[in-house]
């Protein structure tokens, strides 16, 4: 089963190499990982996708706790929360047809479009894992050129929140 | 005053209360190495090689239950550790490991002597440092101390570049230190541990199964209080041996892939355990799909991740196993009447006839020496007394199964990694931490030869061990699964051109005795642990073709041991 973990750690050198090094050792799957500083700059906050049986997700919750940079950790899929992930992308848009279609497409999506070039456009899209997929599904007519996703971040919703 | 980074990581050694310090030098450590020249309150011990260092102060912590301490020069000097950081790791025994780096300016450079130690280190320690800053070098050997020796132990690195040993600063040894995300549970949760103490009073057949956390936990006195109040069968596993006496009426025996028949069946028939400290290793269980059918299990564990990862728990208990055992005996005390004491003959009885099948005997021969009736005598001339360290194979499983451990923190030897070439250098920590004690090291004629080069180190210290090897010129232990499993294709099993350990122990400097005739055994044993204040290296040729039994094989379960030849019949007969 799919599951958001979201990891509370100092923010040190090393400090992700420990989290990737142990998915990799102990052979966890990472559908995808993403990090950065908090607001409380000694403090990163990783979101990771996995998945696995309970017993397999118990086991990894365990190990991240062990590591001695964690310093907390939640299990987002337990409660309800809210997933968002980033992705841009650059899609051939050349003439009027086109680039009218592609620009329709983002709307529907509320998306955006953030450049623009005589040939290109580049899209911005931010929404749960599925949105994203379907905007990509919806852009099977257009020459896609590049993609970036950011992985998925998440956080709780209501009162609900992870702080050290 | 200002001290240099060199003289702090000495200054920090010192005020920790470090006795000993296993190193090699090099180019990197080479200011720590002239801080310490300057003072004799750290005694360095020069080993051989790194991997030396790293077994000795190993065998120094499971002794005496403080942190070993190495120093090492960078590159190779940290290669060489990984082999004795990974094998502390895989046995939560404490150890710091201080590591010369290549300066702060070359690091990444690719540098003569340059390794990234915290990334090759990384999967085998609790944790690992690398020092940026000399203002920060007293608190994170403090945090490496404190982190190596608190919670589930484990080996902690830190990686100092040479310029940080040179640079300057005020030196200030913080008294603890207090991480956020560091803080071991060792309290056990008073509703989990109500739940196990109903549990086991309502055992019919129950057995208690020890692990290496209770010996590193110093939960001997509360484990031998819980089994004597009880009166429940024990056992043990290889690296739990010596919490509870051989003696103990209680006790059955270690358990496991070359345990007793009798420890094996109790597991897999009983309808409660209670595990202390021990983590459902494959070499315990044997196959995990026909492990303990009945059981309902409470597993105590300073080691969350320990609990139900291998065999699914009922009472799963995060703590300390001493604190959590006293806990546990406080409630049980007044209530041990509810025992149903009826039930429990029964499932005695039922031991004691597994029992009489006698798993562990073994047939003498006139002509050669049978390695089972070597460690039978050591412990006879030793009185079980002495600390045992061995290396890995078909000697540490009999060292293991006749060596009647009286005493924690006696049996010294790499069980989860399985390391060959441990025994010898773990003995000279033993041996430096108790130098009035008899420090036996059960080797073979294989494991011997991966760390022989310490008996210059034995010399250099005067450390009389004693090197008892069981020299019977092959692997045995895989000598003994190509017999079982390969079909006899004895595929580079056979150790050809094994140099003369008589005179290779003499050349060391040390007395070398051979023995081949079963006449003779005695009389050299007992000449060698006379020779008190030398290390005595006396090489046993041993019957080649004796294999461990009794034996669990890969995929079978714990009733379906193989016992020793002949022994098959007298189950079917006693047993039937």
């Amino acid at each position: 089963m799919r599951r958001i973990i979201s990891v509370l750690l100092e923010n040190e050198a090393g400090a992700l190499s420990r989290v990737a090094g142990l998915f990799s050792a102990r052979g966890y799957n990472i559908e995808s990982l993403t990090v950065a500083p908090t607001d409380d700059p000694s403090l990163s906050r990783m979101t990771i996708v996995t998945g696995g049986t309970d017993s397999i997700i118990e086991q990894i919750t365990k190990q991240l706790n062990k590591l001695v940079d964690v310093v907390k950790l939640i299990d987002l899929t337990e409660g309800q929360h809210i997933e968002r992930e980033l992705m841009l992308v650059k899609v051939v848009a050349a003439g009027s047809e086109q680039r009218e279609e592609v620009k329709r497409l983002v709307d529907i999506f509320r998306g955006r479009i953030i450049d623009v070039t005589e040939s290109t456009y580049t899209l911005e899209m931010t929404g749960n894992g599925d949105k994203v997929d379907a905007f990509v599904q919806a852009l099977s007519q257009v020459e896609i050129i590049e993609v970036v996703r950011s992985g998925v971040s998440g956080i709780g919703r209501g009162k609900r929140a992870l702080s050290a | 005053m200002q001290l240099t980074g060199a003289d702090i990581v000495v200054r920090c050694l010192q005020d920790e209360g470090i006795e000993f310090l296993f190193g090699y030098p090099g180019g990197a450590a080479l200011h720590i190495y002239d801080a310490l020249y300057k003072q004799d309150q750290v005694k360095h011990i020069l080993v051989r090689h790194e991997q030396g260092a790293t077994h000795a102060a190993d065998g120094y912590a499971r002794a005496t239950g403080k942190p070993g301490v190495v120093l090492v020069t960078s590159g190779p000097g940290v290669t060489n550790t990984i082999t004795g950081i990974a094998t502390a790791y895989m046995d939560s025994i404490p150890m710091v490991v201080l590591t010369a780096q290549v300066p702060s300016h070359l690091i990444g450079d690719d540098a003569f002597q340059e390794v990234d130690t915290v990334g090759i280190t990384r999967p085998c320690v609790k944790h690992n440092f690398l020092v940026n800053d000399v203002d920060d070098l007293a608190e994170t050997m403090k945090k490496a101390f404190y982190i190596a020796s608190s919670g589930r132990p484990g080996p902690v690195v830190v990686d100092i570049p040479k310029d940080i040993t040179a640079n300057l600063t005020d030196y200030n040894y913080p008294e603890s230190v207090d991480m956020r995300s560091y803080q071991p549970r060792t309290r056990g949760h008073s509703k989990q541990v109500k739940r196990g103490v109903d549990l086991l009073l309502s055992a019919r057949k129950p057995i208690i199964y020890t692990g290496g956390g209770a010996v590193i936990g110093n939960a001997e006195d509360a484990v031998q209080k819980l089994v004597n109040m009880l009166s429940y069968p024990s056992t043990s596993t290889l690296m739990g041996l010596g919490a509870i006496p051989a003696s103990n009426k209680n006790f059955l025996g270690m358990l496991g892939m070359h345990g007793t028949y009798e420890s094996n069946m109790a597991m897999h028939d009983c309808d409660v355990m209670i595990a202390v400290g021990a983590r459902f290793d494959d070499r315990v269980t044997g196959e995990l799909a026909k492990f303990s059918p009945s059981a309902r299990i409470v597993q105590i564990d300073i080691d969350p991740s320990s609990i139900g990862k291998n065999v699914p728990v009922e009472v799963p208990i995060v703590g300390d196993c001493q604190e959590v055992l006293e806990q546990m005996i406080e409630l049980l005390e007044p209530r041990v009447d509810e025992i149903d004491r009826a039930a429990v003959n029964q499932w005695w009885e039922q031991i004691g006839r597994w029992k009489s099948l006698d798993s562990l005997a073994y047939k003498t021969n006139e002509e050669k020496i049978v390695p089972q009736v070597v460690v039978e005598r050591l412990g006879e001339i030793t009185k079980g007394d002495a600390y045992v360290c061995s290396d890995v194979g078909q000697h540490q499983m009999w060292a293991a199964q006749y060596y009647a451990f009286e005493k924690p923190r006696r049996w010294i030897n790499s069980g989860g990694l399985g390391t060959m070439g441990f025994g010898l250098p773990s003995a000279m920590g033993v041996q430096l931490a108790y130098p009035d004690a008899t420090v036996i090291c059960i080797t073979g004629d294989a494991s011997i030869q991966m760390c022989i080069q310490e008996l210059s180190c034995c010399l250099q210290y005067g450390l009389p061990i004693k090197v008892i090897n069981l020299n019977n010129q092959y692997m045995g232990m895989v000598r003994q699964w190509q017999e079982f499993f390969y079909d006899r294709r004895y595929s580079h099993s056979y150790m050809d051109a094994l140099p003369d350990f008589v005179k290779l122990a003499e050349s060391y400097g040390h007395i070398g005795m051979r023995v081949e005739k079963p006449a003779e055994l005695d009389a050299t044993l007992e000449e060698a642990f006379a020779l008190k204040d030398r290390l005595v290296f006396v090489d046993v040729i041993t019957d080649p073709t004796v294999n461990v039994y009794p034996m669990i094989a890969a995929g079978k379960g714990h009733h379906e041991m193989h016992l020793a030849p002949g022994q098959e019949e007298v189950k079917e007969r006693e047993l039937a």
